[in-house]
């Protein structure tokens, strides 16, 4: 019999303004509807943490005030073993701020540098303009353990432009809305089990399947074989399915209202 | 030069007034807004030459949450004393809106009791220089239009620094990051709070924004807390206290969903009265209303009759006759006003109530409806009969409420308005019934009821 599955929380008074709450919820009423023992434990600044001891990480966004407080803890005192941790396969999720921690660094307006841990190969440029919006993203379904590609929706709502090195597998291909950096078309990143993207709405309980994938992760990391029940997700795909008409609209031939073409 | 002034205003009046008589002849509204666009245009600084005309002055009602109801309270206080007062009561809140209130309003008056959008805040002071700005809250909302709440708070100390006494700004001593805002500007702060600890609770502890010390950044510790961020605070790092409030709600009993008996300290003596609103939150807006009141030489027992026969606003906790039987119609537009009002409806109502919650994802609401997972729907959970979810984004907050815990037969989607009205009236004849809209679903709920005949338009309100 597998333990209790192990939630870190990272900084969550600090880092927990866009509704990413929602994503702890998903993964823990996920779990008690199949009796699957959960717990989430927050992290605070200044908290010693044993890596192994967690099954799966969440990082949520925060204002820039809320982030600018914990950054140099986050860096500093965990970046060196939450790298190694992630490495050795420790699953993790990071949305906006907590995804740009997980760069190199993010650069400011001014051209200052602020360091982010490495874990991916990937870094961010403070932009001037925000990307704000529902988004829908194409990902593979290799990165969710296979099966067909996951349509994922969620919001976005971010100023930083953010790169990927060569080589670094983005978490999806943005179908309608901005995605990384509004320019290349990815979206987030997959660095080994550690998943950073900039889906607020909250993506988890909008996305049950790429839900599922991380929870099947932990268990496996919490040494199970990782098969889950399957649940009824009606209502989620209801929603995607919402969303998806609203961002893909039918192909309708366009008409002019006005006959003269406006410069 | 001054004549030209005049006549440029009274040209830009005329334009105005004209521009939402049109709109209302065309059905397209009550004109609250397209009258301050129009005169604006004709001369931009209509504003600043029709608060002239105010010959108290203006008082500005600022913060995210109960702005509507506090201003609606304060207004009801002065004309009670007999003011003339000019208010925005149909929530024309943005520049455009302020201006159409006054253009429309017999001018001069004695006072303006005008609500400000926080966005709006800066520009509404620039152009208004008034004599009273009352800072309610800062929370998290519309994270899309408005951005961080720390953005917010810069905007609104570095436009109130120009302020000079007489003017004034009273501020919740209760909210850390408001009353920072106001803390050693150049004109004097005077503060409100909430004085019974017997009101403590944990509700919402989960998204509190203000939580770190603004001079330090150490966490503040609370030693009471009454929701959020909002409660008795100090700084053990840096020494920051709450400041001290200069007016206090010393005694807050609720009475169900019908009110709260309230015990105000004024400079003058306590005042006691019944507040026929229920919720914490509407004890917090009497007593900024009372606090504002006084500051403007109101008598204490003019205070208290009028807030005593106070009805609600617009959709605020609003008692609504719907084909024959009470709805209780509650805005939510927000993680922490939502909370707030969902952990009044569960704790007051003995019979589980049938609620329609309508979430619309249009400008006005908030393009991003991330923030109802940050919003406690599971104090819905056990206390629910059955939920009818409608508007733009009912699928989503089908999602919502299936994680919150509530049963799935329990659930009925509806995205069309008034199907989903119907729905919810077919409810039991004993089943309390709430509506729990956002900002642009509450104008499609009251436009359906004003259709049947059950309320009159809004802006006639």
């Amino acid at each position: 019999m597998q333990r209790a599955l192990r939630i870190a929380h990272l900084y969550p008074d600090h880092m927990n303004i866009y509704g990413d709450r929602g994503n702890i919820i998903a993964l823990t009423q996920r779990c008690r509807w199949r009796g699957i023992a959960v717990e989430v434990v927050g992290v605070q600044p200044g908290a010693a943490v044993a890596w192994a001891s967690f099954d799966l990480v969440f990082f949520g966004g925060g204002q820039d005030s809320g982030q600018a407080l914990i950054a140099a803890d986050f860096v500093r005192r965990h970046g060196a073993e939450l790298c190694a941790a992630i490495a050795d396969g420790l699953p993790m999720l990071a949305i906006c701020g907590g995804y740009q921690l997980l760069g190199h660094y993010f650069q400011t307006h001014t051209g200052e540098r602020l360091a982010g841990i490495g874990a991916i190969d990937a870094h961010t440029i403070g932009g001037d303009r925000r990307m704000i919006g529902d988004i829908a993203i194409t990902i593979d379904g290799d990165v969710l353990g296979g099966g067909e590609p996951l349509v994922a929706v969620g919001f976005e709502n971010h100023s930083g432009q953010t790169y990927l090195g060569d080589g670094v597998r983005p978490l999806g291909r943005v179908i309608a809305g901005h995605g990384n950096n509004g320019s290349d078309g990815s979206e987030g990143a997959v660095v080994h089990h550690a998943y950073g993207c900039y889906l607020h709405g909250s993506l988890l309980p909008k996305n049950p399947r790429f839900t599922d994938h991380l929870l099947s992760l932990a268990l496996m990391h919490a040494g199970g074989d990782g098969a889950l029940a399957p649940l009824d997700d009606h209502r989620e795909d209801a929603a995607r399915a919402v969303m998806l008409e609203r961002l893909q609209p039918p192909e309708r031939p366009a008409r002019r209202w006005w006959p003269i073409r406006r410069s | 030069m001054a004549e030209r002034s005049d006549l440029r205003t009274t040209l830009a009046v005329a334009a105005g007034r004209g521009a939402a008589w049109a709109s209302r002849a065309l059905r397209r509204g009550g004109g609250t807004n397209i009258a301050g666009v129009v005169a604006r245009r004709v001369a931009p600084d209509v504003l600043r030459q029709l608060a002239r005309r105010v010959d108290r002055g203006v008082v500005l009602v600022a913060g995210t949450n109960g702005k509507t109801t506090t201003a609606r309270m304060l207004a009801a206080i002065l004309e009670h004393a007999d003011w003339r007062v000019v208010h925005n009561r149909a929530g024309a809140n943005l520049v455009s809106g302020v201006t159409a209130t006054l253009l429309r309003a017999p001018l001069p008056a004695d006072v303006a009791v005008l609500e400000s959008d926080e966005a709006a805040l800066p520009a509404i002071v620039a152009e208004t220089a008034p004599r009273l700005v009352v800072l309610h809250n800062l929370f998290r909302d519309q994270l899309d239009r408005y951005g961080e709440i720390d953005t917010l708070a810069r905007r609104w100390r570095e436009v109130l620094g120009a302020l000079r006494a007489p003017s004034l700004i009273l501020a919740n001593a209760d909210d850390p990051a408001v009353a920072a805002v106001g803390h050693g500007l150049a004109a004097p702060m005077v503060t409100f709070g909430i004085d019974d600890p017997s009101r403590a609770s944990d509700s919402g502890a989960h998204i509190a924004d203000s939580q770190f010390c603004r001079a330090c950044g150490a966490r503040l510790t609370y030693t009471i807390r009454y929701y959020a961020h909002i409660g008795v605070y100090h700084c053990a790092a840096c020494g920051l206290v709450r400041p001290t409030p200069r007016y206090r709600a010393s005694r807050i009993v609720p009475r169900d969903d019908q009110g709260s008996e309230l015990t105000i300290q004024l400079p003058a003596g306590p005042l006691t009265f019944t507040l026929p609103l229920p919720g914490l939150y509407n004890a917090a807006n009497a007593l900024a209303a009372a606090a504002a009141a006084s500051e403007l030489g109101v008598a204490p027992p003019v205070i208290a009759a009028a807030l005593a026969q106070f009805s609600a606003a617009f959709g605020r906790l609003e008692r609504v006759d719907v084909a024959g039987r009470p709805l209780l119609l509650a805005l939510i537009k927000n993680p922490v006003g939502a909370t707030e009002t969902l952990r009044m409806i569960a704790e007051a109502h003995p019979v589980a109530p049938h609620l329609l919650v309508t979430i619309n994802d249009r400008h006005a609401d908030g393009t991003d409806i991330s923030w109802l997972w940050d919003a406690e729907f599971e104090r819905l959970a056990g206390s629910v009969a059955r939920v009818v979810v409608s508007g733009t984004r009912a699928a989503d907050m089908a999602v919502r409420l299936r994680y919150a815990g509530v049963a799935d037969e329990r659930l009925v989607v509806e995205p069309a308005v008034a199907a989903a009205l119907d729905a919810l009236l077919a409810a039991p004849a004993d089943v309390p019934l709430v509506a729990l809209p956002t900002y642009t679903a509450l104008l499609d709920l009251r436009r359906v009821m004003t259709a049947r005949g059950w309320v009159r338009p809004f802006w006639d309100d």
